[in-house]
């Protein structure tokens, strides 16, 4: 006989509507460069409908872990699980934000066509989006190791940003008309960067659900 | 070092080993917790560092060293020794007297009389957080209190004889919730003067109350470790799966 199989389901149906949430985040900052690259103004409208599941999926997830905390009283690598679902819910959801961000940036930008062609934002995007696979992976699987470089991830995807700032900045200076355009092209590389800190904010509270361990990912 | 020590101790019934040559060091000013399921020698644990083993026939192999003092030597005398390590148990079990001569009684047997008897009794009511509720009705017999009260007094009466260490086996399960919530709430207090040992079905009032806990299974001690860890992260499987339920 097993004890307390009805809980060990609610955490396991627990941790498969977090790894839903955290796909459905994945494909909207996905979908947010695809939008941006192709100035697909209808793909941009279904991130932002499709955010509002993502929200809704984020009360859902901590109403579960509220009532398992409160009726289960979970220990050790359950209350762990637990704790790591409430902590990275937060990050999934932000991500789905910042996806969203680019959205509207996308349908402001409209046909305007862009200052300079597409190629370290799609490479940050690929980076980032990279990381959230994994993450999604060592969160089902229990498999730290592919979560140990994300530092240098990290790094790699910070140095990107400064290097398309840069070239931003260069291209208003010389061309001040295209002020508004490189202003929503900073914008879209903040924005991955950004995501990239939330997939390292998972990756540590991940790693801290397996080992018990608290480390710092940035 | 810890104030309460023991090497290899094992306590048998006939042939049957209850606990299984335990090593543990208990400091002082601690709460200490014991856990694990039914059988797994929890309390043969906690009455063998009073010796209350051998009042059921129990035979005590290894050595239990207060202060470096092993109790189980020839010299110890077994009334001094349950004087300093006091023992509250499950159910709360005033005699049938007053609210004052149950508290008198330790302190009457040591030949304490008079003003200095009232000062003790007044004190250990006060530390068991109980002398607001008592202090007008002391010859009012303790069969009158609550469960709650009840077990309350016991602590004072066991506080009453000045002892090093309390050991409590499952103080609070015939209790309420609110008479729980205060007697975890007293075990925090009198942890600053005195030495606990709890024994505990309780796994939430382990994590509560305790700085240590240690988890038994099957006469063995699996894992002591600081109480935060044992819940968080355990280090040995068994413990895990018996904190989570994850057992049988």
């Amino acid at each position: 006989m097993t004890l307390r199989k009805e809980y060990i389901e609610e955490l396991e149906g627990l941790k498969g509507e977090v790894l839903k949430m955290g796909e459905l985040a994945k494909e909207s900052a996905k979908n947010a460069i695809t939008a941006l690259a192709n100035r697909d103004a209808e793909l941009a409208s279904k991130i932002l409908k499709g955010n509002a599941i993502i929200d809704e999926l984020e009360f859902d997830i901590e109403n579960r872990c509220m009532r398992l905390l409160a009726l289960q009283q979970p220990m050790a690598s359950d209350l762990r699980t637990i704790g790591t679902c409430m902590k990275i819910i937060t990050d999934f959801d932000r991500i789905s934000d910042l996806a969203g961000d680019i959205a509207e940036i996308v349908l402001r930008m409209g046909d305007e066509p862009h200052v300079k062609p597409l190629i370290d934002i799609p490479r940050m995007s690929e980076i980032s989006q990279g990381m959230i696979a994994d993450c999604l992976k060592a969160f089902a699987t229990g498999d730290i190791k592919i979560l140990e470089d994300f530092s240098a991830r990290d790094d790699m995807i910070d140095a990107l940003f400064d290097q398309v700032r840069r070239e931003l900045i260069t291209i208003t200076i010389e061309r001040p008309r295209c002020i508004a355009n490189a202003g929503h092209l900073l914008f879209v590389a903040l924005h991955l960067e950004r995501i990239g800190d939330h997939a390292c904010n998972i990756a540590s509270r991940i790693i801290y659900m397996i080992t018990g361990e608290k480390r710092k990912l940035e | 070092m810890g104030l309460i020590e023991t090497e290899d101790l094992s306590v048998l019934y006939g042939d049957v080993p209850a606990i299984k040559r335990v090593n543990i060091e208990i400091e002082a000013n601690k709460i200490t917790a014991v856990i694990g399921p039914s059988g797994c020698g929890k309390t043969t644990f906690l009455r063998a560092l009073n010796r209350m083993n051998e009042l059921n026939g129990a035979r005590t192999d290894g050595k239990v060293l207060i202060d470096g003092e092993n109790i189980y030597n020839g010299n110890t005398d077994v009334n001094m020794l349950r004087r300093r390590v006091g023992m509250v148990f499950q159910q709360p079990n005033p005699f049938p007297m007053s609210i004052f001569d149950n508290v008198a009684y330790g302190p009457r047997i040591h030949g304490i009389r008079n003003n200095k008897l009232k000062r003790i009794v007044e004190e250990s009511l006060r530390k068991a957080a109980l002398w607001e509720e008592v202090h007008d009705r002391l010859d009012s017999s303790a069969l009158m209190l609550s469960g709650g009260q009840q077990q309350r007094l016991c602590i004072a009466r066991a506080l009453a004889v000045n002892p090093e260490i309390i050991l409590f086996d499952e103080p609070c399960s015939a209790l309420d919730p609110i008479s729980t919530a205060r007697i975890e709430a007293l075990l925090r207090e009198l942890k600053k003067d005195y030495t606990i040992v709890i024994v505990t079905h309780n796994m939430q009032q382990a994590a509560r109350v305790s700085d240590y806990t240690a988890f038994f299974l099957m006469g063995e001690l699996i894992e002591f470790d600081e109480t935060t860890r044992i819940f968080e992260r355990p280090k040995d499987k068994r413990t895990e799966d018996y904190i989570t339920g994850r057992f049988g």
